[in-house]
């Protein structure tokens, strides 16, 4: 069989010549009185199959199956859905709610991954959550992450199903094996993508990240390779609400997976280790408290209305308090219902990280800080005087 | 036991601002500083020169003038230097970085006991080089390593992940990313700078490290970016000036607090 984009069927072509003229690149010619195909000029963009009034060309699929390298054998949209012990790490919901909308603008499937042991139970959450489909794989091997292994497994499953697009948290682990497996399909990797877009023109997919320190956004696309794989930190994207009606269907995948390098002799997991990020109240502070005593005015207004202390940078370099609560580019994207920013200037990099708050409240004394440009809520003044007068409020009224 | 630093020079990113006319990078005035992480990825490499007497080799890649990060990490300690440079390598994306330092790596010494990376680099933030060089050189990855013992082939390491700490057993070699909470890094020496100034530092390009152009630089990059573009201005909500009437700031922040459920 030919290997040619497009078929013409010398039996049905009348010669009418539309074809050739509709050629936007020149690849067909007559040859005496039948349009013929000059396949090294075809990019098979099926013009001439559409302008034929005698349907005597038709496209070739059996091309792009019988390659599998080329793009067009890559379809669907998949998210990683990270676990830990079983349970779905809440970036994935975020990620199949963005998917769920590029999945419609491409005109394809949403799937989830799930990679793990004992994790068969996730496959319900993640259908609610926007999933067509969802690939399990369920082996000892992957009940605790390692970068090798989560590589093979997630590699073997690109190879078998060729998806076009993969979506994945920037977590601690994401961030890692995720590059890795970039690197092992030879294709483009956009790391902490802050908008997704299907283009509507070229349905390639386009990644915007802030870069320099978020002084500067750039729109990323990979154009000849695939998958298209991009990572997002938690909380940039908010959560759909789950549809316990939707169905879909779930893939049990078995692997032979390669053998663990390096084994974990022990892990410390503190449930109560403190995330901000998953914090719905943030009282926030920065360098305008001057010094770490002062830090204690958020604690105490944290407190009154339940909420979490966060700082901006200069409060961790100066040793006020751990990076665990730093808000921002190098610290954790947060995105509260309610953020309050006390003497916090709003330097990019941390307006990066908490912009996409529901309400956002900040008390600075220079009336130009960039903070009040985001703020829903902006008093110019002297947080000195305004946290007390605040918190005083605030306990008459409990 | 030879440790490899991958270290990289970069804007201090605060300074960097686009022009929004025509959208391309200010760069005049910004100072070009050693990746801050990296820091502390050469700082653990040292350490295992003063524990174990390894010996202590950097690379970068970047443009010629470039060899100062390399010089400022010789200050420190390292005991030599390679910059990789070449016109092939511009515009490389992580993917083609990746592939390049590989190749680097592998002509320095091809079964190197350790190659660090800082956890990430400032400017582009992405953190994939350090497992890409890893995939490349078909390497064990450690990643956000916060404190690292070496006993003879086999290295214990804790990382510091989202929910806590791991501690992770392994045999070397291996490719490891460092973060901040590892240690706080060494000052270089008068001495130190006296020798690295001098130092002479190959500066290789894609045919020394034999790599195949169609992989380097632009052209082996799989993204391409589209468009680059200054971060959209928010406008601001109401506005209120509490040095004049602080009580009143106070009250509009309790009625916004009732008017979402808090408070």
């Amino acid at each position: 069989m030919s290997d040619a984009p497009i078929i013409i069927d010398p039996v049905l072509c009348k010669g009418c010549k539309k074809c050739i003229t509709a050629c936007p690149f020149d690849a067909l010619e007559m040859q005496g009185k039948l349009a013929v195909l000059k396949p090294e000029e075809c990019r098979a963009c099926n013009a001439c199959v559409k302008v034929c009034p005698f349907k005597a060309i038709s496209s070739a699929p059996e091309k792009t199956d019988s390659n599998p390298t080329g793009l067009a054998a890559f379809k669907d949209i998949w998210v990683f859905a990270e676990q830990h012990e079983g349970k779905v790490q809440e970036v994935a919901y975020e990620l199949l709610s963005t998917g769920r909308r590029l999945a419609k603008e491409r005109g394809c499937d949403l799937a989830a991954v799930v990679l793990g042991h004992n994790i068969k139970d996730s496959a319900s959450h993640l259908i609610a959550a926007g999933a067509d489909r969802v690939y399990i794989v369920d082996q000892p091997e992957l009940a605790a992450y390692e970068a090798d292994v989560y590589s093979d497994a997630l590699h073997q499953l690109i190879a078998k199903y060729k998806p076009e697009v993969i979506l994945a948290g920037a977590t601690a682990i994401g961030r890692a094996f995720i590059a890795k497996v970039a690197v092992r399909a030879h294709t483009g990797l956009t790391a902490d993508c802050t908008a997704l877009s299907i283009d509507k023109e070229t349905y390639l997919l386009h990644q915007t990240r802030p870069a320099f320190g978020g002084n500067i956004m750039a729109t990323i696309m990979t154009p000849n390779h695939r998958p298209q794989m991009a990572t997002v930190r938690p909380k940039v994207f908010k959560m759909a609400a789950p549809d316990a009606k939707r169905t879909g269907e779930t893939l049990i995948e078995t692997l032979k997976l390669i053998t663990a390098r390096t084994k974990i002799i022990k892990a410390e997991h503190s449930a109560s280790t403190l995330n901000i990020a998953e914090a719905e109240i943030i009282i926030a502070g920065g360098r305008g408290l001057k010094k770490a005593e002062n830090m204690e005015m958020l604690s105490t207004l944290a407190k009154l209305i339940g909420g979490v202390v966060g700082v901006s940078r200069a409060c961790v370099d100066a040793g006020w308090t751990t990076a665990a609560r730093q808000v921002g580019q190098t610290g954790k994207t947060v995105c509260p219902k309610i953020y309050i920013a006390i003497g916090i200037s709003g330097a990019i990099q941390h307006l990066e990280g908490m912009r996409a708050s529901d309400t956002i409240i900040a008390i600075n004394s220079d009336p130009n800080a960039p903070i009040f440009g985001v703020a829903d809520l902006g008093i110019v003044g002297d947080l000195f005087e305004i946290v007390p007068l605040l918190i005083d409020a605030l306990e008459s009224k409990s | 036991m030879h440790v490899i630093v991958c270290v990289k020079q970069v804007p201090d990113t605060t300074n960097v601002r686009i022009n929004p006319e025509t959208n391309t990078l200010i760069r005049e005035g910004v100072e070009s500083i050693i990746n801050p992480y990296d820091e502390y990825a050469l700082e653990e490499a040292l350490k295992l020169k003063d524990k174990h007497g390894a010996r202590v080799t950097v690379i970068s890649m970047g443009p010629p003038q470039a060899d100062i990060v390399l010089r400022e990490a010789m200050a420190r300690g390292a005991d030599d230097g390679v910059l990789l440079t070449d016109r092939a390598f511009a515009g490389a994306d992580t993917w083609a970085t990746s592939y390049a330092i590989a190749q680097a790596i592998k002509k320095i010494n091809p079964n190197p006991d350790l190659v660090f990376f800082g956890k990430q680099a400032i400017d582009g933030d992405t953190a994939q080089v350090g497992p890409g060089v890893s995939e490349f050189l078909n390497c064990t990855l450690i990643t956000y390593v916060q404190a690292l013992e070496v006993k003879g082939d086999t290295f214990i390491v804790e990382t510091h992940m989202d929910e806590g700490t791991d501690v992770i057993e392994g045999k070397l070699p291996a490719v490891m990313t460092v973060v901040k909470e590892a240690s706080t890094p060494r000052f270089a020496s008068l001495g130190g700078w006296m020798i690295a100034k001098k130092a002479a530092i190959p500066k290789w390009g894609a045919k020394d490290v034999n790599a195949e152009p169609a992989l380097c630089g632009l052209n082996g990059s799989p993204t391409k970016v589209v468009k680059i573009f200054a971060p959209p201005v928010k406008t601001g909500g109401m506005r209120m000036d509490g040095r004049e009437e602080p009580k009143a700031a106070v009250e509009a922040i309790i009625k916004l607090l009732q008017d979402k459920g808090v408070a």
